[in-house]
């Protein structure tokens, strides 16, 4: 046994074990920072006995006893100096855990309380990072550019309103759902948001472990509650954005626009995978909510082998249909994008502008309204918004994308 | 597990003989089901006197504490299982007294 490959085998374990040993210890000794902290000490106990032992034939369940032992250990420290902690002690014993498979809900619960409407919501975010994505402190405080020491305080103040308070550790009620699951994928579109297009200058363009991340705890959640059209949605939505991840950004680190992309540099078998969620869900004939619907614009994207090919219609068909789900400004932008190439740049730009109000700090609006202008032949006015988006966007990619642009003008 | 939902006001004047009556059903549920503890409606701060005897001498002041917009109007002491529970009873508790209010759990509740 290298310690290449014990290595490899905690990151593995770290990955398939993490979320389920977290929601057990918390189910078990009713305390998410116990749980935390026994997960945590497990994995640096394998981390070190692993390479020099060799890898336990089960690791999940060498992990999870650890875990166990660790959870037991600390109560029983906390015990003797503070006897509130004796009523806990009552629950624990040696038993190994329960086996893997009976308790996948564990981890459904797990993700409900991380993501409680109770918690605001960059709290739930963090949170589910770490309780259920396992990321340290410090992997979560340098992916949204805060100070270590301010990230591990916003856990900690977390961990300890969800025991004041008692935010209950369990799946909402049958009316509850479809809000509280929304209120998850909220949470998980925004994670991989911030990894598809990074803000701020010193980070990458795009950060392919927030990213993943994202995609692995949707798929969890997908496996979790396979019913629900929107987990599907979202799940397609993030696998077709994800595909063209690599095609997205140039050898240079400029961003290159949909319709400039290397069409051959998608990711087929992550596309398949989306188009194949896609159909699934067209096939139930359940009005489908919005992530279905940005999924199935993006499914019209990714089946033109040539942007020349884009079913434009059938887009802004879709673009209608989540127009009326959600008449916010952003969505009539992105609709005015397939007007234009319906109807023409001319008839595009009208509907853009009177969308100023509304969009005029959102730097999107100032580049579809470049691009439309400079299509018009209007340069001067093209030049003052690109200017504008310049000054507004975060990504470092889309910077020098769009000053590209703008000096191309003539 | 106890909580004290508090009734956030900035208007003056005390509840509508509407949300009186609202409030009173609301109140009448609350016993029913087992969650009701204590409840309460405060008269306006400029009733409020600050007392300080901290240093033995009782220092006493005209006005509340604390001069805001918003004040403490009134409150609840319920009784519920666990957050959920109680954001539900205080949800229905908004409604019918027509005001925001705010959750907050006991010490060792």
């Amino acid at each position: 046994m290298s310690a290449i490959d014990a290595a490899d085998a905690v990151t593995r374990a770290h990955h398939e074990e993490w979320a389920r040993m977290v929601a057990h210890l918390a189910r078990r000794f009713g305390d998410l920072d116990i749980a935390e902290e026994a997960a945590a000490e497990a994995f640096a106990t394998a981390v070190e006995r692993w390479p020099a032992d060799g890898v336990p034939p089960n690791p999940g369940a060498w992990l999870a006893t650890t875990a166990n032992r660790k959870a037991i250990d600390r109560i029983r420290r906390e015990g003797k100096r503070d006897d509130k902690h004796r009523e806990a002690r009552t629950v624990y014993d040696d038993d190994p855990s329960e086996p893997p498979g009976v308790i996948d809900d564990e981890r459904l619960r797990l993700i409900f309380t991380c993501c409680h409407p109770a918690l605001a919501m960059e709290t739930r975010v963090a949170l589910t990072l770490r309780m259920v994505g396992g990321l340290t402190v410090p992997e979560i405080a340098r992916a949204f550019l805060v100070a270590e020491g301010a990230m591990g305080q916003r856990i900690t103040r977390a961990k300890a309103k969800i025991k004041a308070a008692r935010i209950p550790y369990r799946v909402p009620s049958a009316a509850d759902l479809p809000a509280r699951v929304s209120g998850v994928l909220a949470v998980l579109f925004l994670v991989f948001n911030e990894g598809y297009l990074a803000t701020g200058p010193d980070t990458g363009p795009v950060r392919h472990d927030l990213t993943g991340e994202a995609i692995r705890l949707t798929r969890l959640l997908r496996a979790l509650v396979p019913d629900d059209g929107e987990v599907a949605g979202l799940l397609a939505l993030m696998l077709l954005t994800e595909a063209r991840r690599t095609a997205r950004v140039s050898a240079s680190g400029e961003l290159v626009a949909l319709a400039e992309q290397d069409r051959g540099a998608w990711d087929a078998a992550l596309i398949a995978e989306g188009h194949r969620l896609v159909r699934e869900r067209l096939a139930t004939g359940v009005a489908p909510g919005r992530y279905q619907i940005l999924a199935a614009i993006n499914a019209v994207h990714t089946s033109a082998r040539d942007v020349r090919d884009t079913d434009w219609s059938q887009v802004l068909a879709l673009y209608d249909q989540l127009a009326r789900l959600d008449p916010s400004p952003i969505i009539a932008l992105n609709r005015a994008i397939a007007v234009a190439e319906l109807d023409g740049p001319e008839v595009a730009l009208a509907i853009v502008d009177r969308l100023e109000d509304e969009l005029a700090g959102y730097h999107p609006y100032h580049v579809t309204r470049a691009d439309l202008l400079r299509r018009l032949g209007r340069g001067r006015q093209s030049r003052a918004a690109y200017d504008k988006a310049i000054d507004l966007a975060g990504n470092t990619a889309e910077t020098a994308y769009l000053t590209r642009r703008r000096d191309q003008l003539g | 597990m106890q909580y004290l939902v508090s009734v956030i006001d900035d208007k003056t004047g005390s509840a509508t003989p509407d949300e009186l009556a609202a409030i009173n059903a609301f109140n009448d549920r609350l016993e029913a089901e087992g969650h009701w503890v204590f409840a309460g409606g405060l008269a306006d701060p400029g009733t409020a006197t600050v007392i300080d005897n901290r240093g033995g001498r009782a220092m006493v002041t005209d006005g509340p504490f604390l001069e805001s917009k918003e004040y403490l109007a009134g409150f609840w002491v319920i009784r519920a299982p666990d957050l959920d529970a109680a954001l539900e009873l205080a949800a229905e508790g908004s409604e019918r007294c027509n005001r925001r209010v705010e959750v907050r759990p006991f010490l060792g509740g």
